[in-house]
């Protein structure tokens, strides 16, 4: 039988609004433990929230890149645990009356492109951050101590939630680098996984084929980069399939992968049933977001960088894991696009951006479209070393490309005659030799030329010069 | 010789203004009279020895932060606690260059309607000590009526400034919901808590609220008063319209001696020349008990649930993990009520039984409103006794936590709807302050004022207490 | 959902006495530590109380819509400007125990 892999996703964006979501205590990474904090995000008694307009902005932004329908009212929720990161004992959250839902984002694939239902986006506070110290390696269990930094609690969080729409590990990495490419592009994330800005459930189950029933799922928790979670995916995928086939049945669990140990097994945990006790958060008045508002948003949505992909592919016949190369940050498909209205060929554009360019590191962004142009178009002419200098220097400011490809070379024919001369006068024995017949030093004379000449002599006016000399 | 026992808040004021008085000596006069009554009466938890502005004194029911002095909600899972803040009100106060005299006592949380419940002792009644001084504002109103300060704040979720108010003898006005900003007051139940002042007289809580009210940035849940208070002047009622709802002044339970002060009140509204006239309430006094009781403990099953010995108050040892330490302090630092709400609020909103309880109560508030909101569109104001009762005994109730919640069961309606209600003494029913409750549309605080101000002058209620009247002066 | 339906639904609910299971549950969801004397004690005390809050049921309500706030507000916010935090040491002045700057439990 053959079977058609099941996959959700739930990701926690952070919002790089300046203040935390309820306090304004300024978001800041890396200081010392604590040192962004008030009453408001320690939980003192007393204290109260306040919203913080920015990121309701740019929740409805996100909610509009994803094709979301924003809310006429939306209201906070309290979500009631208890943990020495939550300080107040619960989260505000969204729950059934969130900012966006019923979304979809386009994923362009090399045979099929998906649509990802977007069930919901909304937004949060995140909770502060534990550190576990003292007993076996760090791990949760078995700790001497926890303690606590309550800095990052409270940073505004949008939390997306996706259909069960993607059916591979390789669609669902794609889906995340594009809702991360999305968040980036509307300047309202770093979505940086190394600092936790971005992080990512996964719930995975699997059918046979044609079919579309939903079996139990199980959740990988703890994913930690876009290419480790298509791997665990792909795992817990064959290891599904694997007990249907023996006969067995998948129980649903939450399995927490290590890191640090990729090639160890999940952990495996049976949480405890959590009861959260929803209620409406009664400190805060319900979000009606204005018209005005969600459409002057509306037209601040740049392209997305899926419908770029597709747009790439059949304006400039790309295929598509060029356009998907180009199309990793907007700054570099936007250099592309100029180069190519430069003039330059789209083929020889995409092949020099996505190879010798992409190789020198240079911030596309910092790039002089025009001046780039003229050094692809120069590639055939000018020595290899030099048009990778010349890429390399692409990003520089006042970068001036005739430096590598005109004004610099010694193109004069008055000028080389003297030295043309003098190489021929120098290699008596060869030029007869050429004389009587032996075409192929030609090639000598060149280089004898141009090491006269430090590389700075235009190749075809030396050829041309010599031929004259040597035939005359 | 300062007589803190007559002196209101207003002739305290004139007496600092004309310069026959230093801020100083008035709150030394505060403290003396203190420490002379508050060891029998315990109606504060901690003074402030030494003036930190030259106005008029004002006591602090305990739930309101000040930066820099304990606050503990009367419980000992905040014993010790210094907020690093001032409440709101706090501010306002220090603004308006009132001192604090101190921080007064109080049903843990304010949970509860005797002050019995407090963590560190009881407040007893200043008419009389066997009785308690009605809570959960209990130690604010006894410490007014004992004249241990000239006015105070107090707070009310479902009653906790009225009903002590009454208990006590003096004026309680409960302000309309979101007119007096939250920040910085100790958590009870969010969607009903209100600060309100506490005072001698009608035109004092007006000078109070005056000073306390109006939208606060740090409480998103405040607005703008639509009209700037009024001091009360006029002594008549013609053309007000006085609904007299029959559920509020026949409900089970009331005392015929209350029922008599109320109904002489009632007429003498009616020769003041308001247009009296009696009218119904039928389900926010049937339903208003069971709604509040499933409402306020769900919030507070929230609220509480800061209280984890992590980051301030009490924390608990264990050998065990985090887990334990939260389950031990929570044993150890809260009374019997807090446990009691957090479990039946807990319980309302677990799943399966959200809909039926918690649920169900938001859509009984719904109604509550509406019933009141259709009685505005006839009546001004409302009028019905405070407290079913008057001051009862200490520990009479205490064993049967239903029979203590019975005490709120004419305030709680009107809060619901988040009105706003004040509370003026009407008389004695067995040597003992009965309250009669006024109730106003929303922002109808001026109303309030005028109405309790004219029967005020009219009843002219001796409102220190009588065991107090000879050689209260200190 | 009418009126017979509804007291269906709730009758089920009203007329089930809090169980000491339950009770045991709701303490341990609230993080409340309660010996076997208090659960029976509490569990009582709950058992009336809820029989009393249970009154709530009695009405169909199934077209109102609920009340969470008295007042009508809405986007009450605030600009994203930042205002300032606390110094370490006011933080950690009420902590009952902190390590370096942060604050100390005993482990998960
Ligand atoms: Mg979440
Ligand atoms: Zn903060």
């Amino acid at each position: 039988m053959s079977w058609q892999p099941v996959i959700g996703l739930e990701i926690h964006i952070h919002l790089k609004t300046r203040t935390k979501m309820f306090c304004r205590c300024e978001l800041a990474y890396g200081l010392d433990a604590n040192t962004r904090t008030c009453p408001i995000c320690l939980g003192h008694p007393g204290t109260l929230p306040v919203p913080n307009a920015r990121a309701i902005e740019w929740t409805i932004k996100l909610g509009l890149a994803l094709g979301c329908e924003i809310a006429d009212r939306a209201i906070f929720h309290r979500k009631n645990y208890f943990y020495p990161d939550l300080p107040k004992g619960y989260q505000i959250s969204q729950y059934d009356e969130p900012l966006c839902r019923h979304g979809r984002l386009l994923v362009p694939g090399p045979e099929v492109d998906a649509e990802v239902g977007i069930v919901r986006a909304h937004l949060e506070e995140d909770a502060a951050k534990n550190v576990h110290v003292g007993g076996a390696a760090g791990r949760i269990h078995g700790a001497g101590r926890t303690l606590v930094d309550f800095n990052r609690g409270g940073t505004p969080l949008v939390e997306i939630v996706t259909r069960p729409d993607l059916h591979s590990a390789d669609e669902a990495r794609r889906f995340l680098q594009l809702l991360r490419q999305t968040v980036v592009e509307l300047g309202i994330s770093d979505a940086e996984m190394e600092k936790g800005s971005l992080r990512f459930d996964v719930n995975v189950s699997v059918r046979p084929a044609g079919s579309d029933e939903l079996r139990t799922r199980t959740e990988l928790k703890n994913m930690n980069s876009f290419a480790f979670a298509a791997r665990g995916i792909q795992r817990e995928v064959d290891r599904q399939i694997g007990i249907y086939e023996a006969g067995g049945e998948v129980e649903q669990e939450t399995l927490h992968f290590d890191p640090d140990h990729e090639l160890a097994p999940p952990l495996r945990s049976k949480e405890e049933a959590q009861d959260y006790r929803y209620f409406p958060e009664p400190d805060l008045v319900p979000l009606a977001p204005p018209r005005q508002l969600v459409e002057r948003l509306r037209k601040e949505i740049p392209e997305p960088p899926g419908a770029r992909i597709r747009r790439f592919e059949s304006q400039y016949g790309l295929r598509f894991y060029d356009a998907e190369v180009l199309n990793g940050s907007v700054a570099l498909a936007e250099l592309y696009e100029r180069v190519v209205s430069a003039g330059v060929d789209a083929k020889a554009a995409s092949n020099v951006l996505m190879n010798e360019f992409a190789r020198t590191g240079v911030e596309p962004g910092a790039v002089d479209a025009v001046e780039l142009a003229k050094v692809i178009e120069a590639r055939a002419r000018i020595p290899r070393d030099r048009f990778n200098e010349a890429l390399a220097g692409s990003g520089d400011p006042g970068f001036d490309a005739e430096r590598y490809l005109g004004d610099g070379l010694v193109v004069e024919t008055s000028e080389l005659e003297p030295l043309v001369e003098r190489v021929l006068a120098a290699n008596e024995k060869e030029v007869a030799a050429y004389r009587a017949g032996k075409r192929g030093l030609l090639g000598f004379f060149v280089g004898q030329v141009m090491r006269e000449t430090g590389g700075n002599a235009d190749a075809r006016v030396v050829n041309e010069l010599l031929r004259t000399k040597l035939d005359a | 010789m300062i007589d803190t026992l007559r002196l209101t808040a207003e002739e305290a004021a004139a007496l600092l203004e004309r310069r026959e008085l230093s801020a100083a000596e008035l709150h030394a006069a505060y403290l003396d009279a203190i420490r002379a009554r508050d060891g029998e009466l315990h109606a504060y938890l901690r003074t402030v020895d030494e003036p930190d502005a030259d106005g008029v004194p004002v006591a602090l029911k305990d739930l309101i932060c000040t930066r820099g002095v304990e606050t503990t909600a009367g419980s000992r899972i905040l014993a010790g606690y210094v907020p690093p803040y001032d409440a709101t009100v706090a501010t306002r106060c220090r603004a308006a260059r009132l001192s604090f005299l101190g921080k007064t006592n109080m049903d843990e949380f304010a949970m509860g309607s005797s002050t019995e419940n407090s963590g560190f002792g009881p407040t007893r009644n200043p008419w009389d000590p066997d009785r308690v001084p009605g809570g959960s504002s209990g130690g604010s109103a006894a410490a007014v009526a004992a004249g241990l300060a000239p006015w105070a704040l107090g707070s009310d979720t479902g009653g906790s400034i009225k009903q002590p108010a009454a208990l006590c003898g003096v004026v309680g006005l409960r302000p309309t919901y979101g007119t007096v900003s939250r920040y910085g007051i100790v958590a009870f139940a969010s969607s009903l808590d209100q600060i309100g002042p506490i005072a001698k007289t009608v035109r004092d809580c007006a000078l109070l609220y005056r000073i306390i009210a109006g939208r606060d940035p740090c409480d998103t849940t405040t607005v703008d008063l639509p009209e700037s208070v009024e001091l009360p002047e006029t002594e008549h009622l013609r053309g007000l319209r006085v609904g007299v709802p029959r559920e509020l002044n026949e409900a089970e339970g009331i005392e015929p001696g209350v029922t008599e002060a109320v109904n002489r009140a009632v007429e003498l509204a009616r020769e003041l020349g308001a247009d009296v006239s009696e009218c119904e309430l039928p389900r926010s006094v049937e339903y208003g008990l069971s709604c509040y009781y499933l409402i306020a403990p769900a919030e507070a099953s929230s609220n509480l649930a800061r209280y984890d010995g992590v980051r301030y108050g009490l924390r608990s040892e264990t050998n065990g993990d985090t887990r334990a330490m939260y389950e031990r302090t929570r044993h150890d630092g809260f009374g019997d009520e807090p446990k009691r709400r957090i479990m039946l609020g807990a319980y309302a909103l677990s799943a399966g039984y959200y809909e039926a309880f918690y649920g169900q109560a938001q859509k009984v508030r719904t109604l509550i409103r509406r019933e009141h909101d259709a009685l505005f569109e006839r009546f001004d104001v409302l009028l019905s006794p405070t407290s079913p009762t008057v001051a009862f005994r200490l520990g009479e109730r205490t064993e049967n936590p239903l029979a203590m919640y019975l005490s709120d069961v004419l305030t709680i309606p009107s809060n619901l709807a988040g009105l706003p209600g004040l509370s003026i003494p009407c008389g004695l029913s067995e040597g003992l302050p009965v309250g009669l409750q006024l109730i106003g549309r929303q922002f109808a605080e001026n109303a309030l004022f005028r109405v309790g101000h004219a029967l005020e002058r009219a009843l002219a209620f001796g409102y220190v207490p009588s065991r107090l009247r000879d050689g209260g002066a200190v | 959902m009418g009126p017979v339906a509804f007291s269906e639904t709730f009758e089920r609910i009203w007329t089930m006495a809090i169980s000491r299971e339950e009770v045991r549950h709701v303490a341990r969801l609230a993080r409340l530590e309660l010996s076997e004397d208090e659960l029976a004690r509490f569990g009582g005390q709950l058992d009336a109380i809820l029989e009393a809050v249970g009154k709530v049921g009695e009405l169909d309500l199934s077209g109102v819509e609920p009340t969470a706030h008295p007042l009508d507000l809405v986007n009450v916010w605030s600009d994203d400007e930042p205002r300032g935090s606390l110094s370490v040491a006011e933080v950690l002045a009420n902590a009952p125990d902190s390590e370096d700057t942060f604050f100390r439990v005993p482990p998960a």
